[in-house]
């Protein structure tokens, strides 16, 4: 059915596409939580288990913003804004991940080095 | 009329070469791109929090792992990622001009969000009853129960406001009052308080599970 305030050629045409895409991501993002649960009873090591949780959040969380917010019918340069704005701030946020890593196993100058005096 | 006037009355109607008057910047309507700007403001408060959750985690000799079965935030998942499908289905019948149609799978995503609410409450209860606060925990470092309430309480705050606003716009559209593009920014919420969810579930319940 078209939308009635919605131009055919506009990227917002795409809402109305068909029912059965939609039901299709839906069965995705299933899978992939149904993934999470698995990869956690395999019982994994922490760090492990928490690169692969990662990696699924992050598809998970793509296919979300791409196919349920749309993301993905709107102009290219709110688009690309979004994502660019997006990776750099997240990509900013995890070096607290990174830099407790550093302060736990001490390198680089989280630990005294040998030979120098302390004040 | 002065000649100030006549000079802005000239600057008015003249546009330089390639300028096409009244469109909003990248295309986006402003209620969506307002949406879009909070929905980025709140991932990166959220992303904070995890962040930081992860280095009092890696920090912390005596982690506990209290959670003994997934079945909780399997429902839990489940429920809310059913209630981004009946919200998208409704934002496709707004855009259709499908008004009963909006109207309905609006409520039903409503609902769905109570119920996974009520869940999480219930779930926060079985631990307060199981001795956590947000100071101390019987299983190890107190700072667990701080943390635990403080990221799924800022995350069940956010599905109480979604709640509280797909209510409203739902109501406010079947009165006639509200236009599609409402729904589809009240969707857009909806999609990112799930969204926080897919990150939430495997870094504060599946990798503190007990082995």
């Amino acid at each position: 059915m078209d939308a009635p305030d919605v131009h055919p050629g506009s990227p917002e045409a795409k809402y109305t596409d068909r029912v059965g895409k939609y039901y299709a991501i839906y069965v995705c993002l299933l899978i992939l939580a149904a993934l999470q649960f698995y990869i956690a009873s395999l019982h994994l090591d922490t760090s492990a288990a928490f690169e692969r949780m990662l990696l699924v959040a992050i598809v998970e969380a793509g296919i979300a913003v791409m196919f349920f917010m749309h993301l993905w019918a709107e102009k290219r340069s709110w688009f690309l804004f979004v994502v660019i704005f997006m990776v750099a701030v997240m990509g900013g946020l995890q070096y607290g991940w990174t830099d407790s890593n550093r302060m736990e196993t001490g390198a680089p100058y989280a630990q005294p080095k040998p030979g120098v005096v302390q004040p | 009329m002065s000649q100030a006037d006549m000079t802005m009355a000239s600057h008015v109607h003249h546009h330089p070469p390639g300028m096409v008057e009244g469109l909003p910047p990248f295309t986006v309507p402003a209620k969506k791109m307002a949406m879009w700007l909070f929905i980025i403001a709140d991932a990166a408060t959220f992303a904070g929090c995890l962040v930081a959750y992860g280095f009092l985690r890696n920090g912390s000799a005596n982690w506990p792992r209290p959670f003994e079965s997934m079945t909780n935030a399997i429902l839990m998942t489940f429920i809310l990622l059913t209630s981004s499908l009946t919200m998208l289905l409704g934002v496709r019948a707004a855009k259709a001009a499908d008004r009963s149609g909006a109207f309905r799978w609006t409520m039903i995503t409503m609902v769905l969000g109570v119920i996974f609410a009520l869940l999480h409450i219930r779930e926060w209860l079985e631990l307060i009853d199981r001795g956590m606060t947000l100071s101390h925990n019987p299983w190890g470092t107190s700072l667990f129960g701080s943390v635990f309430f403080s990221i799924t309480g800022l995350h069940l705050l956010h599905v109480t406001g979604g709640v509280i606003a797909l209510l409203v716009i739902g109501l406010s559209w079947k009165a006639g009052h509200r236009t599609a593009e409402d729904i589809e920014v009240a969707g857009l919420y909806w999609h990112f308080v799930d969204l926080v969810w897919m990150f939430v579930v495997p870094f504060v319940y599946l990798l503190n599970m007990a082995h």
